[in-house]
């Protein structure tokens, strides 16, 4: 009996078998270097750690307590708050202007798209440099405009007060390129005919653009405004370049906070406390997201 | 016909201002590139000769060109590993039914909200622990396996018709032929827009590289900008611009020419 049983649960498992071969490399890899070291962090959060980040006492929620209670923690919180209110909303609706124009059947038009979609392929490393230049303080473009027009200069990046804006612009900028590329791809799937049968209609361009361009791009802006969120709260390059999360913290978001402490501080625990609140953060972002919109995205 | 005429003046207006507003940074900083340090304090745009003593300037003071060697041999493995890891989940995910796929499928997609600086201390610390600072390895194997690759590839898997697997399985194609020689060749536009992004955004990485290189054996363009831009910072300017363009260059090229596929592409994996 078993030896007829034992191949037929060997055939039927073939497909169980090869499946999981085919899917072996990425489930390693992700076991490795993301769910495992996930599960880390939350551990580690729990711990005061020596320097090489082994745990050493177990200190329960403290280190949650502490953060939650640090002034310089919560000032984190907030500048990175407030980074995200300033970009993603700017960024998407600068990103949608230009996939617009940038749709029109014209002679010419794949340069304009070129020139948009640019800034896809700048490293956060370069643009950084590029607009430390543009803030730097003499020698910079936008002071230089501001004396021009007889206005006091703005210490841009020196400034607690305009720092963060300041770093809003550079990071809008940078980001615009993809969010672009993504929109207009989007806007090229939209059918040609439902334009064609409203303009029959003798319907203007606003008018087709709420009701037919926007709710027919809707997945397309539900998806970039969950990455753009998400990238959001992960900004870190060009917080190291042109700030260092100064002057005086105003800078300082979050994942800028969890480097510091890690790598500078050697405060292991406190860090992956931090890590963790960054991922609760942009797992609760990422269910709002999908909660509230949902319900109005318009699928095809 | 009057009135669309006046509609074409004013769209290309604000095609010319908007998109040289985008890329005037790009532009200033090249024409910084060629100017020395008294023309910058003048505040001039156009540089008064386009000399090339800044860019050689920079090869000397970084080893610049080494820092291009390692960005490129990082971006090119990352982006070979992430086509072969992304490619074969793929194909399990379309092409083999399994019980349980469904469970790994939601596994792929978890992995998505995972934010990757959030396990970024346990993975320096499993480098560390395998020897792996300051190598190639290091610096791209965590990044092989994907779910948007996946997700990106699968998307095109599954336009394939279903006969075309029936057919190679009477002809005694073997799984993985049918997989290689096959379902590859016929998605070359997908694999291709997935090279370019991967290859993009490696070669453009930065806080990983940062944490993982401490000498210049495999440390990557990106942090060579940060150390030029702290060392010449008052100084130099035009030293630091020549940095910047040849840094863009590879990339700002990789755009251009791939910027059509890359937009199709990535919509497409954008919608599920």
């Amino acid at each position: 009996m078993t030896t007829v049983k034992a191949p037929g649960v060997w055939q039927r498992s073939a497909n169980l078998r090869t499946g999981f071969l085919y899917l072996l490399p990425s489930i390693v890899l992700f076991a490795v270097f993301l769910f495992y070291p996930m599960i880390r962090t939350i551990y580690l959060s729990f711990f005061l750690t020596d320097q090489n980040g082994n745990a050493a006492v177990n200190v329960g929620f403290e280190n949650y307590s502490y953060l939650l209670t640090s002034p310089a923690f919560l000032n984190s919180m907030k500048a990175t708050g407030l980074f995200v209110l300033y970009t993603v909303p700017i960024g998407i609706i600068l990103s949608l202007f230009f996939a617009l124009l940038a749709n029109e059947k014209l002679k010419g038009i794949g340069f304009f798209r070129t020139m948009y979609s640019s800034t896809m392929g700048i490293s956060v490393a370069a643009s950084s440099v590029i607009w430390l230049f543009l803030f730097h303080p003499s020698v910079g473009l936008f002071n230089r405009i501001l004396v021009a027009v007889n206005l006091p200069q703005v210490q841009w990046l020196l400034d607690p007060e305009w720092a963060l804006f300041s770093i809003a612009v550079s990071t809008i900028w940078m980001n615009t390129g993809f969010s672009f590329l993504i929109l207009l791809g989007g806007l090229q799937n939209i059918d040609e005919h439902l334009y064609e049968s409203s303009r029959i209609d003798g319907a203007g361009y606003f008018y087709r653009l709420r009701r037919i361009t926007i709710p027919m791009l809707s997945p397309t802006l539900f998806f970039i405004i969950t990455i753009s969120l998400i990238n959001a709260f992960q900004t870190f390059g060009q917080i190291d370049i042109l700030t260092k999360g100064g002057p005086s913290q105003s800078t300082n978001l979050i994942v800028y906070s969890i480097y510091r402490e890690a790598f500078i501080n050697y405060q292991f625990g406190t860090a992956s406390a931090q890590a963790v609140i960054l991922f609760i953060i942009i797992l609760v972002v990422t269910i709002l997201q999908f909660k509230l919109l949902e319900k109005k995205v318009h699928y095809q | 016909m009057r009135d669309s005429t006046l509609k074409k003046v004013w769209i290309y207006f604000l095609l010319v201002v908007t998109s040289l507003l985008v890329f005037f940074p790009v532009v200033y900083a090249f024409m910084i590139s060629f100017m020395s340090g008294p023309e910058i304090l003048q505040g001039k745009f156009f540089p008064e000769a386009f000399k090339f003593d800044n860019y050689v300037k920079v090869f000397d003071r970084l080893p610049l060109m080494k820092y291009l060697m390692n960005s490129f041999v990082v971006s090119l493995t990352v982006m070979i590993g992430q086509l072969v890891v992304c490619s074969l989940a793929a194909y399990a995910f379309v092409f083999i039914p399994f019980k349980g796929r469904d469970f790994v499928f939601f596994l792929f997609i978890s992995t998505m909200m995972i934010p990757w600086e959030a396990t970024m201390i346990p993975n320096f610390f499993t480098i560390q622990k395998l020897d792996w600072l300051n190598t190639y390895q290091g610096m791209s194997l965590p990044f092989f396996a994907l779910a948007f690759g996946t997700f990106l590839l699968r998307q095109h898997f599954k336009t394939i018709p279903k006969e075309l697997q029936e057919a190679s399985q009477i002809a005694g194609l073997s799984r993985f032929k049918f997989f290689w020689k096959v379902i590859l060749p016929v998605s070359k536009t997908s694999l291709v827009t997935l090279g370019a992004y991967g290859f993009l955004t490696t070669w453009n990485m930065y806080l990983w590289p940062l944490l993982i290189t401490t000498n210049s054996s495999v440390r990557t363009v990106q942090i060579g900008l940060k150390q030029l831009q702290s060392q010449e910072m008052s100084t130099d300017w035009g030293v630091v611009m020549a940095g910047v363009i040849v840094v863009i260059i590879p990339t700002l090229l990789l755009l251009f020419i791939g910027q059509k596929q890359l937009q199709k592409g990535l919509s497409q994996g954008a919608l599920k």
